[in-house]
């Protein structure tokens, strides 16, 4: 059912190294970076459609990537999904000036484009059937019920647990429809609480909690 | 859209990094896609503009201002703007305060999800799969290996980004601080006590 960027309480990673290192350890990352931001700019796709990009990586090449080398063949797989740049201009890395090009982020452009970001908050006439208090149980398993093997951010440690939602957030954009085109379909948005000891089976310690941003659909009343 | 098939066009690409990005770069701008400029613009603001150093004057302003302390912990979104720190991946702020019997501490485990106009790019220990599959069954030996070690009555809450609300953790502010200006506060804030992965620095310290 999941895919391999979903490793919420996976076993067999290593220590983490929080040693200091600059925003950018290569140029390259950084590069990698810009790229990413100044092509998502021209508007061909949204958050949802980039990150599903990254995670219909193969396991074997998500696991071998590092972060930005996992950006860098999302855009790629992105600017030929979306039709912007063909396979064979991506191969002989040379092309014809396109017609997008009226959509190119200029520099003077950069800092008002970050600044004005992009709030993921909608109108909807999806109505809140949760509040702050409620107890909710997740579906499971934790899969996309319109695209088989689509994109959601229900992750599947937290699949069929039980928790009670302590934020209300109003309605956001659904990612298991805008990943794919499938339009906003905006719904209602909680923070759930569940207990460590629910989800994992034996926690560290009695009482701690992990908290997760669960649109309604992933939800039901316990 | 992207699916699944075991001959994805980034494998077109070449091998190296490096090369590959300077690949689709020279593409991109031959295509008329990209202003190499505007990459440099980029690279300039999250390397030398937007950091922690955004955080650390929100979390010193919340030590310092209790009405400024309890709008934050309410609806953080009105004031993050008039101090102009909203944009990409900070639209929808939620902070939370550590206390003397709660430890917060943010992860994406599907991802990387960060508050990018408070804290700037995430570090990569942040994006590692270490972090990303630990923080959220085993915090406690996570914060170990940062040199955390809690009270055995502090209860630990972890926040796993799964949506584009973002968080900011407020650190508990260290004893023996309470002449300090906000300013030499915020100089004590650390971008990992942000992310709930550290305390602030003692004074001094």
């Amino acid at each position: 059912m999941s895919r391999v960027h979903d490793m919420g309480g996976r076993f067999g990673d290593g220590p983490i190294d929080p040693a200091p290192e600059p925003v950018f350890k290569q140029d390259w990352h950084a590069r990698a970076l810009a790229l990413t931001l100044a092509a998502g700019a021209m508007g061909k796709w949204n958050i949802d459609t980039s990150r599903h990009a990254r995670v219909c990586l193969s396991p074997a090449d998500y696991a071998r990537f590092s972060y930005y080398e996992k950006w860098l063949a999302g855009l790629a797989d992105l600017l030929v999904a979306t039709g912007v740049v063909t396979e064979d201009e991506l191969q002989s890395g040379s092309g014809a000036v396109s017609a997008l090009s009226e959509k190119k982020l200029p520099a003077d452009r950069v800092a008002e484009v970050l600044a004005r970001g992009g709030p993921s908050t909608r109108p909807s006439n999806v109505a809140p059937v949760f509040k702050p208090g409620d107890w909710v149980r997740t579906r499971k398993p934790a899969r996309n019920i319109c695209v088989d093997g689509g994109h959601t951010r229900l992750p599947a440690y937290l699949a069929g647990v039980e928790g009670k939602v302590v934020l209300y957030h109003g309605t956001h954009v659904l990612p298991d429809m805008a990943a794919h085109g499938l339009g906003e379909s905006p719904e209602p948005l909680y923070t759930v609480a569940f207990d460590a000891t629910e989800v994992w089976g034996a926690a560290e310690r009695d009482g701690d909690e992990v908290l997760a941003d669960l649109w309604q659909s992933y939800l039901e009343p316990a | 859209m992207p699916h699944d098939s075991h001959d994805h066009p980034h494998s077109l690409l070449p091998s190296d990094p490096a090369l590959r990005v300077k690949a689709l770069e020279t593409l991109l701008t031959d295509k008329g896609l990209i202003d190499p400029a505007a990459l440099d613009e980029i690279i300039d603001t999250y390397e030398n503009k937007v950091g922690p150093q955004n955080g650390a004057r929100v979390v010193a302003r919340m030590w310092t201002d209790p009405a400024f302390r309890s709008a934050m912990l309410d609806d953080p979104m009105p004031k993050l703007i008039e101090m102009g720190l909203y944009g990409r991946q900070g639209e929808h702020m939620v902070i939370v305060e550590n206390t003397e019997d709660t430890h917060n501490m943010v992860v994406c485990t599907l991802c990387s999800c960060y508050p990018w106009p408070l804290l700037g790019i995430p570090p990569g220990w942040y994006k590692s799969d270490a972090y990303r599959a630990r923080a959220v069954r085993e915090p406690r030996k996570v914060l170990a290996e940062f040199g955390v070690t809690l009270d055995e009555g502090v209860k630990v809450r972890v926040w796993d980004s799964t949506a584009e609300v973002r968080y900011l953790v407020v650190p508990r502010r260290p004893v023996g601080t309470e002449g300090m200006s906000e300013d030499e506060l915020a100089g004590l804030v650390t971008r990992d006590s942000m992310i709930g992965c550290g305390l602030a620095r003692e004074p001094g310290a």
